[in-house]
């Protein structure tokens, strides 16, 4: 180590430094970028191999694969940034399947002239999630563009995990009858980012949920092996989700809007931006989907578990050809819930 | 979670309630055929499930006060001559980046291909984008009732007493009462009987600004009574039960539900303002209801220098809504959304054909979110 870091003149400079082309042109800046940012911090005998790919032996059985990519706006925002959320994004894709996460891989467009201590924060926040999930970044890549044609840090992760045996999650297992549990709050994300947009800066205590839910998740496939469908309402909100797994399992869906859990920031921040919490999205909650009977031992489970505190049976799964997601409102009425024509936009009067 | 100020509004033991004592108030042998003028209110009406409290008889009809539903395509037409040909800084409220214009362009598309256009959330912010940008000429197209005119006005003034250069306002600001007027002075309110609107629920925000008598000389004219009300759903049930009543006892008068906001007098400060800086256009187009007089408002000639009407280059196009489009009768509650042929057919929320589909409080993009469960006859694929 020490002789091949006698190869850079001087260590990146943090304060100061900036991305420039070097940073991805394969040289030798390239190699001290790597070396003294991603290496260090990733830190794991499959990187340390530096090898372009890495090899790992799994178990036999069923695996699953996803991958995200992350372009978030501001990349810094109150309870995470784009690095644990890159992490966490993907850790909980694969854990919607029930599956135990392994090993994530990560690949980042840097945009020239972005300030090396920024990244260097992202990195250590990535290494920071990635070792609290227990899930080692094996491998990655790194690219850089010209100024102007990024914005800051783009991140790509993919993961892959392992499913127990006698787990067989899926959007399109969810039955008439079905219980609909969600594990807290809906909004947070959403809503702490956009409190620091530029255009809209406002004053909130919110943190971002953003959290690896895998831990939640093997307690609650441990709790009903049976769980139908699985999912994290992320852009959309959990509307997206509610119409997502009514499509693909040809059901309807029927909620209650008082059993809903949303925080009073949150539903604050919502009256005045004129959004429906309902759509705003998330990265650390879950909604599952299981039959009527293991409802009560899997919300058990949610609720011992500290990312499932505030779970709650939220409705129940119909027959219904049309594919309606409907909510009864606290008011005592009826409404759809549909999906999002374009972005959610704020009402004017 | 309880949020002050807010859930009083919504709370649902009072509005079983309030339901009883209209369900006993309501004669079963009458009609009571009410509309909400605002798209505040059928926002509300849907998000909150309203009608399913309501007796069959007692039918809630959505009119046409969505700002961003009754522009016309010629000045969507405006709007994208000055982002694509003038190259300006155009900022406007969110709800217009997806109302179609000619040929189906629209401001989100036109920023997709090159055009700045930039969602604000007040005047102020296009203001601070001008004063920030010197070397751009920025735009702020100006949208909305009575409720948006006054921020306008101030960001004017503003502009003028800062001397900027490179700001102006495209102003498409229109007024509520002379729509109300329009509603009841078309040709089927002529015939009795032909239009089925027996009372109205009068505009919340739109009434903080102007107060409540500028609509009395209407209800006295039209023999419709009207029922100002706040935008909270047990607002709206109580404006109804007060047109219930007024109807039972034959009475016509406006009443203001909305006390904790509205006067009689409205914000005399706020409409000051409003007749400094404009003043009234002789007619302006409504998309679904023509032409009506004395209905918008135009930048007063003491503030010419920031208008962009005067400053840019505008080509008047004569684009023409979809034949098919039911619009306009649902506009005046001749035909419920549903009665239309392209309602969730071609014309839905992320596809758009007429006005009342383009923004989430128009009648038919409210019907289409929230209430098409209750109507199973044209379901989308």
């Amino acid at each position: 180590m020490t002789a091949i870091k006698r190869a850079y003149p001087r260590p990146l400079d943090l304060k100061t430094g900036r991305v420039d082309l070097s940073h991805g042109s394969g040289g030798r800046a390239m190699a001290q970028l790597i070396e003294e940012l991603f290496e260090t911090h990733f830190d794991n005998p499959w990187l340390a191999q530096r090898n372009d790919q890495a090899c790992f032996a799994v178990d036999a059985g069923r695996m699953v694969m996803t991958t995200d990519g992350f372009v978030i706006s501001p990349l810094f925002f109150p309870g995470g940034d784009i690095g644990s959320l890159a992490v966490h994004g993907t850790i909980n894709d694969v854990a919607m399947a029930g599956a135990r996460p392994l090993y994530l891989a990560v690949g980042m467009i840097l945009e020239e002239g972005f300030p090396l201590g920024e990244l260097a924060l992202i990195v250590r926040s990535m290494a920071d999630a990635a070792k609290a999930a227990g899930v080692a970044i094996v491998t990655g890549d790194t690219k850089v563009v010209e100024r102007g044609k990024g914005d800051g840090v783009f991140i790509t992760t993919t993961g892959v995990g392992v499913v127990p045996p006698g787990v067989e999650i899926s959007a399109t297992r969810a039955r008439p009858g079905d219980a609909v549990l969600l594990s807290g709050s809906i909004g947070d994300h959403g809503v702490a980012v956009l409190s620091k947009r530029e255009s809209l800066s406002f004053e909130t205590e919110l943190l971002s949920d953003s959290a690896a839910l895998h831990g939640l998740v093997a307690a609650m496939v441990e709790a009903v092996p049976g769980i139908h469908a699985m999912r994290d309402p992320t852009r959309g909100g959990l509307a997206a989700l509610l119409n997502e797994i009514a499509r693909e399992s040809r059901v309807g869906i029927v909620v209650r809007e008082d059993a809903i859990p949303v925080s009073t920031p949150v539903r604050g921040a919502c009256e005045l931006l004129g959004l429906d919490p309902l759509y705003v999205a998330n990265e650390g909650k879950l909604a599952a989907f299981c039959a009527p009977e293991d409802a009560g031992r899997l919300l058990a489970a949610m609720r011992a578990h500290p990312l499932g505190r505030e779970a709650a049976i939220i409705g129940e799964v119909i027959d219904d050809p049309d594919g309606f997601v409907q909510m009864h409102t606290s008011f005592g009425g009826n409404r759809i819930v549909d999906w999002l024509a374009g972005e959610q936009l704020p009402r004017i009067c | 979670m309880s949020v002050r100020y807010i859930d009083e509004f919504r709370d649902g033991t009072l509005a079983r309630t309030l339901a009883e004592r209209i369900r006993t108030e309501a004669r079963p042998e009458r009609r009571y055929h009410l509309m909400e003028f605002c798209g505040g209110h059928t926002h509300a009406i849907f998000r909150y499930g309203v009608p399913d409290l309501l007796p069959e008889n007692v039918r809630l009809i959505h009119g046409p006060g969505c700002p961003v539903c009754v522009l016309p395509i010629p000045r969507v037409a405006h709007a994208l001559q000055l982002a694509l040909d003038h190259r300006v800084v155009l900022c406007t409220y969110a709800d217009l980046l997806r109302v179609p214009g000619p040929e189906r362009e629209t401001l989100l598309k036109a920023k997709a291909g090159g055009g700045d256009v930039r969602m604000v959330y007040s005047a102020s912010d296009a203001l601070a984008i001008a004063r920030a940008a010197p070397d751009r000429q920025v735009v702020f197209f100006a949208i909305g009732f009575e409720t948006t005119t006054p921020p306008t006005a101030v960001v004017l003034k503003q502009a003028k007493a800062l001397g900027l250069a490179n700001f102006t306002v495209h102003c498409n600001h229109v007024l509520t009462p002379p729509a109300l007027a329009g509603l009841l002075d078309s040709p089927d309110a002529q015939v009795p009987g032909a239009l089925p609107l027996d009372g109205f629920i009068g505009p919340a925000h739109v009434s903080a600004v102007i107060g409540s008598r500028p609509f009395e000389p209407h209800v006295e004219r039209y023999r419709r009574p009207l029922v100002i009300a706040g935008f909270e759903p047990l607002d709206v049930m109580q404006a109804i039960l007060m047109l219930i009543r007024q109807l039972n006892e034959g009475r016509c008068q406006v009443e203001n539900e909305y006390t904790r906001v509205v006067t009689r007098d409205g914000n005399v400060k706020a409409q000051a303002l409003m007749a400094e800086v404009f003043e009234l256009r002789e007619r302006f187009e409504w998309r679904g209801l023509g032409e009506l007089p004395a209905s918008a408002l135009r930048i007063r000639e003491k503030y010419a220098g920031f208008d962009a009407e005067r400053r840019f280059t505008l080509a008047d196009t004569h684009a023409t809504d979809n034949k098919a489009c039911e619009c306009p009768d649902v506009l005046r509650g001749l035909k419920q959304p549903t009665e239309c042929k392209l309602f969730a057919t071609v014309c839905r929320p992320d596809n758009p054909i007429g006005a009342c589909m383009v923004s989430s409080e128009g009648a038919c993009a409210a019907y289409y979110t929230f209430g098409r469960a209750r109507e199973r006859r044209h379901v989308p694929a």
